[in-house]
């Protein structure tokens, strides 16, 4: 079979599940390590390098990394590793002076940033260092984009989010706040010698439905009305309300409004509970504040009593998936009126680009998007680039930091004439872990427990003021259990063929029956997976990981080791008699991102 | 620091008829020297009762002493077991088996154990056609005291220390064949593929079965030279034919090569299914089996597989008549049923 390529880190970084699922690859089990060893501005300042804001992401972070996580595998539930990122950031010390500084000299180059959310302020974070002189627009009176105008105070507190971006602007940003961009063709003339878009998906979707233009006053878009309650233009909300919509922005709609003063407050979303799009932890946040999910209705129409809002009408539906995979609604013939006096309209939001000019080069897509390099975000002006929502419509806040960090190489690339596709190639290590008879310097014991919940406030006590965080985030004991939970994925399984006495030690000690020696297959083209199937010790459980496999061994069997379920427990290099396998940690500079 | 081993396991591990995977057959994590042959012997062990759906504590596990004789710590905790002195299994287990015939024996003793200081014990144990797997973890040294040259080891080889092998080997399989045993095979410590089927069948066989385990000792006598190490059986084993443990519920699926194979019904209606590779392989002809092994010998290679099987040979406790009552179950009235019926008996002889 086809030897498994480790010349490069491609593998051994998939095996990292959270730092490969993490968009901005973060380096978990590094982080979670130094957390178990109370170093908290050491975990935090990793982070900071990856993420650029640990504080705020280890609080709303979308965690991508935690259903990737190991051990959700080989046991019940992942890592909380979002909740221990936040330990880091509440724990550490002030690491003002670990902060890179911008060279005294500029470069020279002037690159101008559209918008101040989390993909701007990364461009910015990243290319600061490198001497570039950085002017940044928002429209709004404050940086943060939405993690300011949207995230609700009682889930990211202000402070935490003032003091990660006020890390960066105090780097040297020339900042414009409460300045628009109205448009491209202008800022084009002016000698910037790139220009970032970073301007969000700032348009909330309406629903016009039967009675929309009679309610109108009672009926708001949610992110709009959001964004006025964060500004604190808004601090009242009536008594009942309804939110329609199933996401994440539906359920800060609907606790901000329990906040505010409303009593009787009812989320209606056509799906079922499951499908809802809102993160299994926010539903039940919401749910736990005693507000209602009414699950299964379609809106039909607004209702209006002597021009005023009575209620919103609902079908009640039945969704399935046709053959096709596609979900259908049902209706099933009874209907629902609930009655209230605001509606929050929390349905999905779009890209704004009426500012750009249709005819300056800057081509857009059918469905109205900029036509982008994925690789660099560079648009058809070649020195405009675009990331974070604006690229490809609403994401979240990690994906904004992952596309600044890409824009910013692209930039620097750019801006050096050299080819923004040339990426440069990141450095990897593998360390040995080795430091004596069954001593390693990583702990290899895997701890059986199970995934700490996070202390949250009485709900009564959360309700009654909007920035009284919920969350109260682990002590420092639950912290320290919690962190050893990690598997340490990042210490590697690495072998070695001509070592191989193929005694099968390993294969043997294995807790989780990884490791397999098998008589080889003559096929380099099949996918190992059809070829090894029915072969190996156990099937594998998954096809989130790949095979190891080996080159011809002596007797010309090879070694297949199935990832998936590795406990990186390094018994089988402690039972290899010649040193064969050995635990390896991998190290990468900071990958994707110019700051290492 | 940690040597322990974790408790997670493979999420689709299957479960055998008590509901049980393979890891519920293991013993305490192994101290032996990381790479022993032995450690493979036990690992084929737990997966030979396991994939049979033994329960554990219908076994009991006797050894001597060595490194091969403490293995049984590392499989079947939960098993019965008895660690006798050094060479003096046979007998303890010939108690055992005497008073509770219902277990199943599974030996595990060493070339020192069985062919040095328990030879006696050995050949008396294969006469007596104990009903019992007896394992001998044959790595032509005494590994537990450090490469002294074991009477298993072939002639003109040197241990690691270089003290030369002066006299002719002993081979526990020619000899168990010799004596009677009804079930001889040979096997190597890496070929599960090999061994479990055939660690299976000798426990379904109701007789005495030998099994000679070539396991080399890495530490001692894994050296070039050595006619016991990794490289050189790895390159010197040879088999007459593959051999596959069918269990009796079991539909005949098995992948093994295709082309002829011949079907021997053990005991319990399972079968032993033999592939041949050698057209001349005959698992019925002792004196035949007892000729392969030597001639393979001195073609300097290791013969390995069943060697012998005679699926009709009368064990120790039907040669004896013996109750079909365990012993150690039967009770004080029928052992001792008192003065009348000892009248009787006097009375026959009068
Ligand atoms: C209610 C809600 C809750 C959310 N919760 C989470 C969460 O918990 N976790 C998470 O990861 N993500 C969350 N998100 C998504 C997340 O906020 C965004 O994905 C992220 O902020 C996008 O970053 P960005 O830098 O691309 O743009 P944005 O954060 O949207 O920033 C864009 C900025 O550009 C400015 N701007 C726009 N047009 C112009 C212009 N023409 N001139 C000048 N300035 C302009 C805007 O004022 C804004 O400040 C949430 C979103 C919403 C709506
Ligand atoms: C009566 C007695 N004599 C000698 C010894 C010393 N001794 C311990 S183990 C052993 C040899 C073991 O060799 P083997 O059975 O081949 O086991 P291995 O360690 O090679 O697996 C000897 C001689 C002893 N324990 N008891
Ligand atoms: S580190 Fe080695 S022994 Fe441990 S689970 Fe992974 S492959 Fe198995
Ligand atoms: S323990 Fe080491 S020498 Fe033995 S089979 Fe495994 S990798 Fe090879
Ligand atoms: S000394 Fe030899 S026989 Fe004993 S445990 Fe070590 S390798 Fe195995
Ligand atoms: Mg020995």
């Amino acid at each position: 079979m086809k030897k498994t390529d480790v010349s490069n880190y491609d593998h051994y970084l998939k095996v990292v599940d959270c730092q490969q699922a993490c968009p901005a690859h973060t380096p978990v089990p590094e982080y979670i390590r130094l957390i178990a060893d109370k170093r908290y501005s050491d975990a935090y300042m990793i982070n900071w390098e990856s993420n650029v804001f640990p504080g705020v992401l280890g609080r709303v972070c979308d965690r991508p990394c935690e259903p990737a996580c190991r051990r959700g595998r080989v046991e019940e539930e992942p890592v909380a590793i979002c909740r221990l990122k936040r330990v880091a950031a509440d724990y550490k010390d002030d690491i003002t002076d670990r902060l890179p500084k911008a060279p005294e000299e500029s470069n020279g180059k002037r690159i101008a940033l559209i918008g101040a959310g989390p993909a701007s302020l990364t461009v910015a974070r990243d290319l600061l260092p490198l001497g570039y002189h950085i002017s940044l627009f928002d429209r709004d009176q404050q940086g943060g984009g939405m993690m300011r105008s949207q995230i609700p105070a009682f889930r990211l507190p202000e402070t935490v989010l003032d003091e990660e971006i006020d890390y960066i602007l105090n780097m040297g940003v020339e900042s414009h706040f409460g300045s628009a961009i109205t448009s491209m063709h202008k800022l084009l003339q002016e000698n910037y010698d790139a220009i970032f878009v970073g301007t969000g998906a700032p348009k909330g979707r309406a629903l016009n439905l039967p009675g929309h233009e009679a309610a109108q006053p009672q009926i708001s878009i949610g992110i709009d009305w959001l964004a006025n309650v964060s500004f604190g233009h808004n601090d009242k909300a009536p008594k009942r309300v309804v939110v329609l919509g199933g996401g994440n922005t539906a359920m800060d709609c609907c606790r901000t409004a329990k906040r505010l003063g409303a009593e009787e407050v009812k989320v209606i979303v056509r799906s079922s509970y499951e499908a809802m799009k809102a993160s299994p932890w926010e539903k039940e946040d919401a749910k736990a504040e005693d507000i209602d999910i009414i699950v299964n209705h379609n809106p039909t129409e607004f209702v209006v009593e002597k021009g005023k809002l009575k209620g919103v009408l609902f079908d009640q539906v039945e969704s399935f998936y046709d053959r096709g995979g596609n979900r259908v609604l049902k209706n099933t013939g009874e209907t629902l009126l609930a009655e209230c006096d605001l509606v929050l309209v929390a349905i999905g939001q779009d890209t704004s680009f009426e500012w750009i000019e249709r005819d300056i080069g800057l081509d857009f897509n059918d469905w109205d998007q900029p036509c982008l390099n994925e690789s660099t975000l560079q648009s058809s002006i070649d020195k405009v680039f675009i990331g974070g929502d604006a690229a490809y419509g609403p994401e979240n806040i990690i994906t904004a930091v992952a596309h600044g960090h890409k824009a910013a190489i692209s930039i620097d690339l750019f801006c050096q004439g050299k080819d923004p596709m040339q990426r440069p190639k990141s450095d990897f290590n593998l360390i040995s872990q080795k430091m004596g008879m069954h001593e390693w310097s990583y702990t290899n014991i895997i701890d059986h427990e199970q995934r700490n919940l996070v202390p949250h406030i009485s709900w009564q006590e959360a309700v009654k003021e909007l920035a009284t965080e919920v969350e109260l985030g682990f002590d420092e004991q639950l912290a320290l259990e919690e962190a050893g939970r990690c598997l340490n994925c990042d210490v590697h399984t690495v072998f070695t063929e001509s070592t191989c006495i193929e005694c099968s030690a390993c294969e043997d000690i294995c807790p989780t029956d990884c490791i397999n020696f098998i008589d080889d297959i003559k096929d380099d083209i099949t996918p190992p997976q059809q070829l090894l199937k029915g072969k190996l010790k156990v099937d594998k459980a998954t096809d989130e990981q790949d095979y190891f496999i080996s080159d011809n061994l002596q007797t010309g069997n090879i070694m297949v080791k199935d990832e998936d379920m590795c406990l990186h427990c390094g018994l089988c290099a402690e039972r290899c008699p010649t040193g064969a396998w050995d635990m390896q940690k991998l190290t990468l500079s900071n990958i994707e991102a110019t700051i290492k | 620091m940690s040597f322990a081993k974790s408790r997670f396991k493979h999420k689709s591990l299957p479960v055998n008829d008590l509901g049980l995977t393979y890891r519920e057959y293991e013993g305490a994590i192994s101290t032996l020297c990381a790479g022993c042959g032995h450690d493979s012997i036990s690992a084929a062990i737990v997966h030979a009762c396991h994939e049979l759906s033994i329960a554990p504590h219908s076994i009991a596990k006797m050894s001597g002493i060595g490194c091969s004789s403490k293995a049984p710590n590392y499989f079947l905790s939960n098993a019965h077991g008895f660690n006798s002195v050094h060479g003096r299994m046979p007998s303890v287990t010939t108690g055992a088996n005497l008073a509770n015939k219902d277990l199943t024996y599974l030996a595990m003793s060493g070339d020192g154990d069985s062919a040095s200081i328990g030879l006696g014990q050995f050949a008396h144990v294969v006469r007596r056609q104990l009903n019992m797997v007896y394992m001998v973890a044959n790595n032509g040294v005494y590994g537990l005291t450090k490469g002294q040259l074991a009477a298993t080891s072939d002639k003109g080889v040197r241990n690691k220390t270089g003290e030369l092998s002066l006299f002719n080997d002993i081979d526990l399989c020619t000899m168990a064949l010799q004596l009677g045993a009804s079930f001889v095979a040979r096997c190597f410590s890496g070929d599960k593929a090999q061994l479990v089927p055939i660690i299976k069948a000798a426990i379904a066989h109701q007789g005495f079965a030998y099994i000679d385990i070539i396991s080399p000792c890495v530490t001692f006598n894994n050296h070039e030279g050595s006619t016991r190490s990794y490289d050189y059986v790895q390159e010197h084993v040879t088999t007459g034919a593959v051999t596959d443990f069918v269990p009796i519920k079991e539909e005949i699926t098995s992948a093994t090569p295709e082309g002829e194979f011949e079907d021997i019904c053990l005991h319990d209606g399972s079968i032993m299914r033999i592939y041949k590779l050698d057209q001349d392989y005959d698992t019925s002809n002792r004196l035949k089996a007892m000729n392969d092994v030597e001639e393979h010998k001195q073609r300097g290679e290791i013969l390995t597989g069943l060697l012998y099987l005679d699926p009709t040979a009368r064990n120790y406790h039907e040669l004896n008549e013996t109750t079909d009552m365990p012993l150690n179950q039967v009770k004080q009235d029928l052992l001792c049923p008192g003065e009348r019926v000892l009248g009787t008996i006097n009375d026959s002889f009068r």
